[in-house]
């Protein structure tokens, strides 16, 4: 890994200036995949500003007709809070599948949907949701938000102060792990919002997409058996050793079953 | 060089490092506690498994300026006066290892597991040591060994 300077800020506004006066900076929050990407040289930043001395980035709370969770909130805390077991049954249980028992304890829900990888689980949930995006300058749709591949709507320098869940009538998540990995081989969230049905899938193509056809399959008729009579096309979905498009577009139907079955 | 400070094993620590200093490396390297190892460095084998207050991390997946502040165990500070912690003499009692690289980790990511559950399944056990492998075992023992120690540990 090449040095850095590395600075410990205890605001946001300070982890801002840091930045800004950086030549090549990178945040850190839990470091759970920037490390490993440090580590085999994929990024050099000169200057790495972590933000998990930063109280404002942290905790839970109820909000409004929802759940807001601060950036800097690990996958652990969101797993076991009661208040979001009780308000998003299914964002508890999407945490827990994070990673393992260790990642969990420092990996962040800020630093996940920054990242944005394409087999992540968070992405799911805020795209499957309708989740806001809460920067330190606006406010971000999760519609918006995703870009494709490791790719976001935000700018340089911008910061994730928390994201706000609204409450579904319904929602579920189930994930087909990569053993290897515990990235989503193919995960979907299906939620039953005010709005109207969402379905959002992550591990399955290059970045986490909306279903149209499971949205319009599940928005007649909310059951498995709706979810697991949609075909979905191969085009476009990722193929490597671990499953081909065709077998990930078998496995979108059927997590959407799942979900679908197990929502609450 | 920048400096950190943190509570390792109950002592307070000060040291020079790197801004890209691993936590493992300044464990290892400076305070000489070789208990926590490098297994597969990529954070995935969880050989290096530390607790951070209380709770169980990857040691090689953080700096170690981003301790600054923190309490942190070894494998060597679990023994108290001499005597095993619970969750090692589980280990022990049931043959949970074998060439003994993971053990380190298996016990620190075992104590963290249990803490607040006396009576775990055999099942989430195995889900809960995802984050930690073992080559020589299969793992049964550990299992076993983390089911005793629990119980050992009642819940605490």
């Amino acid at each position: 890994m090449h040095n850095f300077a590395f600075h410990r800020p205890t605001s946001v506004a300070d982890a801002a200036k840091a930045i800004g006066a950086a030549s090549d900076g990178k945040f850190v929050a839990g470091g759970q995949t920037l490390l490993p990407t440090l580590r085999q040289r994929l990024a050099e930043p000169s200057d790495m500003i972590d933000l998990s001395a930063i109280a404002e980035l942290k905790g839970i709370k109820v909000e409004g007709d929802g759940i807001t969770i601060g950036a800097a909130t690990t996958h652990t805390e969101v797993a076991n809070s009661a208040d979001v077991k009780k308000t998003i049954p299914a964002l508890a249980h999407l945490a827990s599948l994070i990673g393992d028992h260790q990642v969990r304890q420092r990996g962040t829900i800020g630093g996940s949907i920054a990242n944005n990888d394409p087999a992540a689980d968070y992405p799911a949930a805020v795209l499957g949701l309708g989740a806001t995006i809460r920067t330190n300058k606006r406010e971000i749709k999760a519609d918006d938000f995703f870009k494709g591949m490791f790719e976001t709507d935000l700018a340089e320098g911008e910061i994730i102060t928390a994201v706000h869940f609204p409450k579904p009538e319904k929602a579920g998540y189930e994930k087909f792990r990569q053993p290897a990995s515990r990235f989503a081989l193919v995960g979907v969230f299906v939620a039953k919002t005010g709005g109207g049905i969402r379905v959002a899938v992550t591990g399955a193509g290059p970045g986490v997409f909306r279903s149209k056809e499971l949205e319009a399959a599940l928005g007649g008729n909310f059951t498995a058996d709706a979810a697991k009579g949609v075909k979905i096309s191969a085009n476009g979905l990722n193929g490597d050793l671990h499953g081909s498009p065709e077998y990930r577009a078998s496995l979108v139907s059927t997590l959407a079953a799942r979900a679908t079955a197990a929502a609450s | 060089m920048p400096t950190v400070t943190m509570t390792v094993n109950g002592k307070a620590v000060t040291g020079e490092v790197e801004g890209r200093t691993l936590l493992v490396h300044f464990l290892r390297d400076k305070l000489h506690l070789t208990g926590t190892h490098v297994g597969c460095d990529t954070a995935q084998c969880g050989a290096c498994t530390v607790h951070l207050n209380g709770k169980a991390i990857k040691s090689c997946n953080m700096l170690a300026l981003q301790a600054e502040g923190a309490e942190i165990t070894t494998i060597e500070g679990l023994a108290q006066n001499g005597t095993l912690h619970p969750m090692q003499e589980a280990f022990r009692d049931n043959h949970g290892l074998q060439c003994g690289f993971c053990t380190p980790g298996m016990v620190m990511a075992a104590v963290s597991l249990v803490k607040g559950k006396s009576n775990l399944s055999d099942d989430e056990i195995r889900h809960g040591l995802d984050g930690n492998i073992c080559r020589c075992t299969g793992y049964h023992n550990i299992v076993k060994a983390v089911k005793a120690g629990a119980q050992a540990m009642g819940g605490k």
